[in-house]
């Protein structure tokens, strides 16, 4: 057996150890197994990764898993560019967010059980990631969710909790739902659900029209937009958005890892895994990306009006998503992982940096916090770091993975390529300004809660900031290798993963690159200093905006009322339709109105019947009479 | 006899784990009823000893033929060319094994559950396994009947002694709806033994074809007593209430292994004795199917019985169950067996864990339980297990099931197909509904100092765990025992020449 195959299997360990013996026998120790678990597998992960830039790809089945008439499919595992990118994202960040946990969690009462659905989760990020082929995508994809459904609700007794948690699960199923049905249009059209002979079959199918529910559509365009659901669905895009701010009730640690740097990501890395089939489909591709760009704005103009530190952050997240699927949408497959990875790490921090400013002040309402910065030094000056990273300011790693996909996107040259252009750059626009907003309201002027709570405000241990400063450092630098040409860099990031996406068609002049990527640092720049405006020198501003322009401050604080929409033309409907109509009228009445009357049909006969059955002699003698008398009549007349 | 093969292992093993369980309940005859300790152990060593007996069905099959195996004959009546015939094949090894292991789980669940007329309680438990094993193995049509009829008086006495306060109504509706479609199907059966020229021998009748006009009206014969059983749209209303009043045990017998008779009936005489008739049904079927596995599902939703809830949740299973079976193609007939097994295994432990609570609590109600999972955290576990497996998450047994069915029924109709996988959504949504009202928030004041589950409790659950792990991680141990047999199978429902018929077509020849 070979090393990398251990990488999954070595977290499930720590699961399997944790979810047995905690409770009774680890205890508050449980951190050792789960954190040494996605350590090890980082280190292997890394060897892997030198490896396959070594030039070697793996591609091997461990057991045939399930197998039934012509469908057969394996347990096995797929390694090469794309999924060591994804190993490094997961096992690394994955590996700080574990030890800042351990601070984190402290003197919680179900310690190891957090520490067992980390590992859970962990294992089956890297089941999704590794498969080689859809079925074993999709186990890991359910599998995540699963976590992450424990995770959100791992304070269980608080019935939001528990609320988000079902909800995270239950929007994913839709999505899943269209994902299943996408994995077997994929079996029926090619016999196979391996990633290798499928992609390698596609060109025999473009062009191909198949009857679906009544409708002759193109059969590629047909399956990747059924695959593209799923992702909707984990990567919180519209119109499965909603469970994503709700899942902030889960656990700092799990936001950052589960919420910001993995398992959200999983649909983008479905979407690029994928690519040999979303590419021959340009209504797919357009999908993909005007999803993906609406999803963006969207989701930063909600995310300015937010209170709730860690729902800022997560709008944020989603309005990230939907620029990486935008990048998909035009082909820029690279440039959406690449920026997959920044986000990774300065998602990861920002939520870890909210994570320790809630562990001082024990809330989460930005409007009760300020001037935090002198008691969390370390804290501030992360998070500082992380806000400037996603803003985009030139330097900073998200700066070189935006403006690839800003790029990208301009110099696709197609109609649709321009509109989300012009999307994202206002999105440009709202991320660096949310985000100082954010910063300016929790950590600069005067702390705003009360005197109690101020008095207990303190830094974190060093088992919270060391990860926070590790972080940092990945969120200024980790963007250097995909410095573009023009910035003097080779952007070796993009040629790493063009084995396994390729890359985009551009259409432009040094003069457009030099012009999107002043545009978009002149916008990014003005967000924050907007931000400064509004929240350091003029304080009052936003408060009379929000006056003046109530019906849309009302419309984004309330997250464009989605949530409400839903629930009165999904969930009212589902239980009236299961509780006033079927439970109530046609099983009670049709169905037992039939069962229950028959028998009472024939009682009531069989009464009318005895009352005949007197036993009385005269009686039966007068009817046998008047029947003797009735048939003479009739013989007689 | 070249199309079977004789049992060969040196004791009858089918007639064993038929009668052992019978012999057990004649000894029970005989024991003193205030010896309680007694009885039960009396009990549980005989339904021990019938499931390690007939461990053999799983080691010893010959996973390379579709032939019938252990096969036992004897002449019974010759008069009328009855036969004491026992066989099992691809289609039957497994739901033999679930029945075995059943009886035991019943047992061990009922140990403190039950305390007035224990002998005779146990009396029946034995008695209704060995005769649902006799409906698995039966050969020959008179003693399949006989079977079939038995294993309904103990049922009956189980769900109307031991059940909950409206079990006269509940007892009386199971016995009458499953005896309203029994009868039509010994029509049949007569019919079939007169037509066929005297012979009730069920491979031999296999052998035959009959005219298109007479395998519709037999095919309508049996399925008014399988699909009672199954039990398909619209007679499911039996069901939820029969579970509901039942004891824990009754409701374990009924949902892991009674209400497969029904599919199973399908599968072993509808499908091969009435090939193009049931081609012809299979659009029929297939809205049933998808019916059932909605219009349950939605039900379950507004549930505030615990275990009406997972009787309904066993209707919607069961809806996969005739979709896979009907979609006339490998993956969904195997995934049909399978989620059969599936089901027994998931929902019987469902029933099992609801028997936990309701020992301590004697409350169904929904509203009477929540957050259970801190004083509980064991019994929180074990329900999760079972729960994922029910909303078919991948690395459990549901998923499997359910996957292959998806995937046979996309196969055959895009529609039913489609259709169906929205139960997986309503699926999730119900039971994550019921585990968060159960077991997550605020504990309960009710519930605040229950005990976690026992020693007995958990060995009880932990056969039934590791079932739903191993057929969700490597399920090809138990796929191959189907390929040979349900290959079989679709080869002669294929082999006629109709082509599939829309129902109004079917319907106007026959009126012609």
């Amino acid at each position: 057996m070979e090393l990398y195959v251990l990488i999954p299997f070595l977290p499930l360990a720590a699961f399997v150890i944790n979810i047995l013996f905690g409770k009774r026998y680890i205890k508050d120790q449980a951190h050792w197994f789960s954190c040494l678990a996605i350590i090890g597998s980082f280190v292997i992960s890394v060897i892997t990764l030198i490896d396959v830039i070594g030039g070697r790809v793996i591609d091997k089945d461990l057991y045939t898993w399930i197998i039934s008439g012509d469908f057969k499919v394996s347990v096995g595992f797929l390694v090469d560019q794309l999924t060591v990118v994804m190993l490094f994202v997961v096992t690394g960040v994955g590996s700080l967010i574990h030890i800042y946990s351990i601070g984190y969690m402290h003197g919680d009462k179900g310690y190891y059980r957090f520490f067992a659905y980390l590992s859970l989760f962990v294992f089956f990020m890297l089941l999704l990631v590794m498969g080689n082929n859809f079925l074993l995508l999709y186990v890991g994809w359910e599998g995540v969710g699963l976590c992450s459904y424990f995770l959100i609700g791992f304070w269980f007794e608080k019935r939001a909790a528990a609320d988000a948690g079902k909800k995270a699960f239950i929007v994913n199923r839709f999505g899943d739902f269209g994902f299943a049905l996408g994995i077997i249009m994929i079996f029926l059209t090619f016999g196979t659900i391996q990633y290798a002979p499928v992609f390698s079959q596609v060109k025999g199918v473009i062009g191909q029209t198949v009857n679906f529910l009544g409708f002759e559509v193109d059969l590629i365009t047909l399956i990747a937009l059924l695959l593209f659901c799923g992702a909707v669905g984990k990567s919180a895009q519209i119109p499965l958005h909603v469970w994503l701010p709700d899942a902030m009730e889960g656990p700092t640690p799990v936001s950052a890892l589960i919420h910001a740097a993995t398992m959200v990501t999983a649909g983008v890395f479905m979407v690029a895994r994928c690519n040999p089939i979303f590419n021959p489909s340009e209504v797919a591709m357009n999908v993909v990306a005007i999803t993906g760009a609406v999803t963006s704005l969207f989701a930063a103009t909600i995310a300015m009006t937010q209170n709730d530190i860690k729902r800022v952050i997560a709008y944020s997240t989603v309005s990230h998503l939907g620029m990486m699927f935008t990048a998909c949408g035009v082909g820029a497959y690279a440039a959406g992982i690449f920026h997959l990875y920044t986000h990774a790490f300065f998602k990861a921090l920002l939520f870890l940096a909210a994570g320790s400013v809630i562990h001082a002040v024990h809330h989460n309402d930005i409007q009760r916090m300020g001037g935090l910065r002198k008691y969390l030094p370390i804290t501030y000056a992360t998070m500082f770091i992380a806000a400037l990273s996603a803003g985009g300011v030139p330097g900073f790693a998200g700066f070189f993975s935006k403006d690839e996909i800003l790029w990208s996107t301009f110099a696709s040259g197609s109609p649709v390529g321009m509109l989300v252009w012009i999307l994202i750059t206002a999105v440009a626009f709202f991320t660096p300004f949310y985000s100082f907003r954010m910063i300016f309201l929790a950590f600069h002027g005067k702390f705003r809660g009360t005197h109690h709570e101020e008095h207990h405000l303190h830094e974190s241990p060093k088992v919270m900031t060391i990860p926070l400063m590790l972080l940092a450092a990945g969120a200024l630098g980790a963007g250097w290798i995909g410095i573009p040409a023009l910035l003097g860099g080779s952007a070796q990031f993009t040629h790493f993963l063009e084995p396994v996406v390729g890359h985009p068609e551009l259409h432009g002049t040094h003069a457009d690159e030099w012009g999107i990527m002043g545009l978009s640092t002149t916008i990014a720049v003005s967000g924050i200093i907007i931000a400064a405006i509004m929240y350091l020198i003029k304080t009052g501003v936003p408060l009379i905006l929000a006056r003046r322009f109530s019906f849309i401050y009302r419309t984004l604080f309330n997250k464009y009322y989605v949530d409400e929409l839903y629930h009165f033309i999904i969930i009212k409907p589902a239980l009236w339709i299961a509780y006033g109509f079927i439970e109530r009228f046609t099983d009670a009445k049709i169905i037992e109105g039939i069962v229950n009357g028959v028998p009472r049909t024939i009682g009531k006969f069989s009464e009318i019947l005895r009352k005949i059955q007197t036993g009385f002699v005269y009686h039966y003698a007068i009817i046998m009479a008047a029947g003797i008398l009735f048939i003479a009549a009739l013989f007689l007349l | 006899m070249e199309q079977v093969i004789m049992n060969k292992l040196g004791y009858p093993i089918l007639s064993t784990l038929i009668f052992l369980p019978v012999v057990g309940a004649l000894l029970l005859i005989f024991i003193n009823r205030s010896r309680e300790l007694w009885i039960k152990w009396i009990a549980l060593i005989f339904s021990t000893a019938t499931f390690i007996l007939s461990l053999p069905l799983f080691t010893h099959f010959d996973k390379t033929t579709y032939k019938m195996q252990f096969v036992e004959r004897y002449e019974w009546i010759p008069a009328w060319n009855i036969n004491y015939y026992l066989g099992i094949d691809g289609i039957s090894v497994l739901l033999v094994l679930l029945t075995t292991l059943s009886s035991i789980l019943c047992i061990l669940i009922s140990w403190n559950a039950i305390k007035i007329k224990i002998k005779e309680f146990y009396i029946s438990i034995l008695l209704t396994c060995g005769a649902i094993g006799g409906v698995f193995c039966s050969l020959d049509f008179f003693l399949f009947y006989i079977f079939w009829e038995a294993m309904l008086i103990p049922m009956y006495l189980i769900i109307g002694v031991w059940g909950g306060p409206n079990r006269i109504y509940a007892t009386m509706k199971f016995i009458l709806y499953t005896l309203i479609g029994s009868v039509l199907m010994l029509v049949g059966i007569i019919y079939l033994y007169l037509y066929a020229g005297n012979t009730f021998d069920i491979l031999e009748l296999m052998q035959k074809s009959y005219p298109y006009q007479v395998q519709f009206w037999l095919f309508w014969a049996f399925f008014s007593a399988f699909a009672v059983k199954v039990p398909m749209f619209p007679v499911h209303t039996w069901l939820p209430d029969a579970h509901t009043e039942a004891p824990t045990a009754g409701s374990v017998i009924l949902a892991a292994i009674l209400i497969k008779m029904g599919a199973y009936g399908f599968l072993r005489f509808s499908l091969p004795l009435f090939p193009e008739a049931s081609k012809a049904m299979v659009p029929f079927i297939f809205v049933l199917s998808v019916i059932a596995i909605i219009y349950a599902g939605l039900v379950c939703l507004v549930q505030k019985d615990l275990k009406r809830l997972i009787a309904y949740s066993s209707v919607s299973h069961m809806g996969f169950v005739t979709l896979g079976i009907f979609a006339l193609n490998s993956q969904g007939v195997e995934g049909g067996i399978l989620q059969m097994i599936n089901h027994g295994v998931v929902t019987g432990a469902l029933f099992l864990c609801v028997g936990v609570i309701y020992e301590r609590t004697h409350s169904r109600q929904i509203a009477d339980y929540g957050g259970l999972a801190t004083p509980m955290p064991v019994y929180a576990t074990f329900f999760m297990v079972f729960t994922l497996a029910a909303v078919g998450f991948p690395g459990t047994n549901g998923f499997i099931g359910e996957f292959l069915i998806i995937l046979g029924g996309f196969t055959a109709n895009k529609w039913a197909g489609v259709l169906a996988a929205t139960g997986v959504i309503i699926g999730a949504a119900y039971m994550l509904w019921l585990y968060q009202k159960v077991f997550f928030m605020k504990v309960n004041p009710k519930v605040i100092n229950i005990p976690d589950m026992d020693a007995r409790e958990i060995i009880t659950l932990t056969p039934l765990v590791i079932l739903v792990l191993w057929i969700g991680i490597y399920p090809v141990p138990f796929l191959d025992f189907m390929h040979p047999t349900v290959q079989h199978l679709l080869e002669r429902v294929n082999a006629g020449g109709i082509q599939e018929t829309t129902i109004a077509k079917t319907i106007m020849e026959v009126v012609k």
